[in-house]
């Protein structure tokens, strides 16, 4: 019973804080590209006066989502089109229930791991639903009635698949040095240090592979540089027929999907909840030096690096996002299974040798 | 036909490898964000106020610096005794290329002056701020200096300025009270102002 609530509260916790995020991603969106333009980006929803940097526009945009009228087309499957945004922002927000948010803590006895679900096999659980994903967008091109929806959704689709291959392979690498599909694990296999002062973190011993990830998991979220399944402003994308609400919950699912890169990114190559040199016991400084730290300070030290670096990936998402123009379809395609795929394959072999050949 | 081949550049290897050239993107947009969010919380604390972090002018509150020869909103210059410097003499209506102008001319107390306008209207919704009533007016008696940008009305009716407005820049619609101290037309001071000269003309 008391292990149940604890999932609950675990789940909520999660639930909110991720939503919460995707909310502040559309606050981060309009800010960080105005400020990368010179431009000061909206500011005028208000409070009583208080406009605080324009932090209000999220919940005036949930609802003016919320009261819009919600259209279905003449002709589409009404099922199958309410269902789509269900599926994209479902399949988006079970994978959080496998990310490691902090280390394990003792409360009252009982053992709590810093995680809603504590999967072995958390990795292939999220390759899982990421590609489950792949229904929401698709059924949302079929149930539209529009030939142009279906011709976005099938691009959509195509990238998604070729995009997760490279995606699959490149965390192979990290999988076979630390021995482990437990994303747990796989942080806590980040914990020690290379040469008594590198963080043996995933991005030291696979930067390839931490590249070939980063660029198939933009790839994953259909966000500029990759955006050729939406492009809401001129070719027209999979969600060309939805309004109101169900529009706005692709757009969430999208902003999920950055965030679970982020928390992807941040636990397999960014040593997840790890800080550098902070073991439960406390800071252990390669010069020598300790400092003493007590258990709950520990296991929140440890969210709090966590949440810090998966800010630290949105923002970067974000900016990459205001930097680079997008891809043709063409170059989308080469990338991925010319680019991408190749160096990932390689990547696995030159890790295995170089494993078989320390191991001897 | 000539046929011309334009034939585009390879890209080098250092292109081609593309990672270099998005660093170079990035570091162009990071200078931005970091440049202007320093600037935007050094302005908070007050300090290094002369420097824009943002090109934006917020609009109601902040107005764009306007040129000098700007063309913006009429008026009509006045003598030291709160008449009109304006002599009636009809060169602005003429001129106007939308026809948008209406002068009554009156007598003038003043044998010097001669006349003066006893109604003096222009409908703004016609104007197309050409300035050629300015630059025809041998008295400088009508100006386009008054920086007013933000004409706009729920009714084509109240597009039209009359001397009121056009003496007094500060007044807005709905005028309330006639201060105009010479004889003139005006609904206010109770006389019917006729539209016979516009309908005559279109
Ligand atoms: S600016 Fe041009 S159009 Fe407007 S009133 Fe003067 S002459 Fe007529
Ligand atoms: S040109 Fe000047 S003086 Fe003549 S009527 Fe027009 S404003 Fe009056």
């Amino acid at each position: 019973m008391i292990d149940l609530a604890v999932k609950v509260v675990l789940a909520l916790f999660v639930f909110f804080g991720v939503l919460n995020l995707a909310a502040l991603h559309t606050w981060l969106e309009r800010k960080q590209s105005a400020v990368i333009q010179d431009r000061v980006g909206a500011n005028r929803a208000s409070i009583l006066g208080w406009r605080l940097m324009g932090l209000f526009h999220p919940l005036a945009d949930s609802i003016k989502m919320f009261t819009k009228e919600d259209i279905v087309p003449a002709g589409a499957d009404r099922i199958l089109h309410t269902l789509a945004p269900v599926f994209s922002v479902f399949f988006a927000l079970v994978t959080f229930a496998a990310i490691p948010f902090g280390d394990r803590f003792l409360l009252g006895g009982r053992v709590i791991e810093l995680q809603v679900a504590k999967i072995n096999v958390a990795l292939l659980y999220i390759f899982a639903m990421l590609s489950l994903e792949v229904y929401g967008v698709i059924l949302a091109g079929f149930a539209s009635r529009n030939n142009y929806a279906l011709l976005g959704g099938l691009r959509a689709t195509a990238q998604m698949i070729s995009y997760e291959i490279a995606l699959g392979i490149a965390v192979v690498g990290v999988i076979m040095i630390y021995g482990t599909m437990d994303l747990q694990e796989l942080v806590r296999g980040q914990g020690q240090n290379l040469a008594g002062w590198i963080p043996l973190w995933g991005i030291v011993v696979q930067p390839v592979a931490f590249v070939v990830f980063l660029t198939a998991a933009l790839a994953e979220t259909k966000r500029i540089p990759f955006d050729l399944p939406e492009g809401e402003s001129e070719i027209i994308g999979y969600f060309v027929e939805y309004s109101g609400m169900k529009f706005g919950m692709f757009f969430l699912a999208d902003f999920l999907e950055t965030i679970l890169v982020a928390c992807l990114a941040t636990t397999l190559f960014f040593g997840g909840w790890q800080v550098p040199y902070l073991t439960s016991s406390g800071f252990q400084f390669p010069w020598g030096a300790t400092l003493p730290v007590s258990q709950p300070a520990y296991v929140l030290l440890g969210v709090v690096s966590f949440s810090i670096k998966v800010v630290i990936f949105c923002v970067l998402f974000m900016q990459l996002r205001w930097t680079l123009p997008r891809f043709r379809y063409d170059q989308l395609m080469r990338l991925g299974w010319l680019g991408l795929f190749p160096i990932a394959v390689v990547n696995v072999l030159v890790t295995a040798s170089a494993l078989a050949f320390l191991k001897r | 036909m000539a046929v011309k081949v334009l034939r585009r550049r390879d890209l080098t290897v250092w292109e081609k490898l593309y990672i270099p050239q998005i660093a170079s993107g990035l570091k162009v947009t990071t200078a931005h964000l970091l440049r202007n969010l320093l600037l935007h919380s050094a302005h908070r604390l007050g300090l290094l106020q002369n420097r824009r972090a943002a090109v934006t002018f917020q609009y109601p509150e902040e107005l764009r610096p306007l040129a000098p020869r700007f063309r913006s909103r009429h008026r009509l210059t006045v003598r030291d005794d709160g008449t009109p410097r304006c002599v009636g003499c009809m060169l602005c209506e003429t001129v106007c290329p939308a026809h948008c102008i209406t002068i009554v001319a009156g007598e003038h107390p003043d044998p010097n002056v001669e006349k003066y306008p006893v109604r003096f209207d222009i409908d703004l919704g016609v104007c197309v701020y050409c300035g050629y009533c300015v630059e025809v007016c041998p008295e400088d008696a009508i100006r386009m200096d008054t920086g007013i940008l933000d004409v706009a009305a729920y009714s084509r009716d109240a597009m039209k300025l009359d001397i009121h407005e056009l003496m007094n820049p500060s007044l807005r619609k709905p005028l309330t009270a006639c201060m105009l101290e010479f004889p003139h037309e005006c609904r206010l001071a109770g006389g019917e102002v006729s539209t016979r000269d516009h309908q005559r003309r279109n």
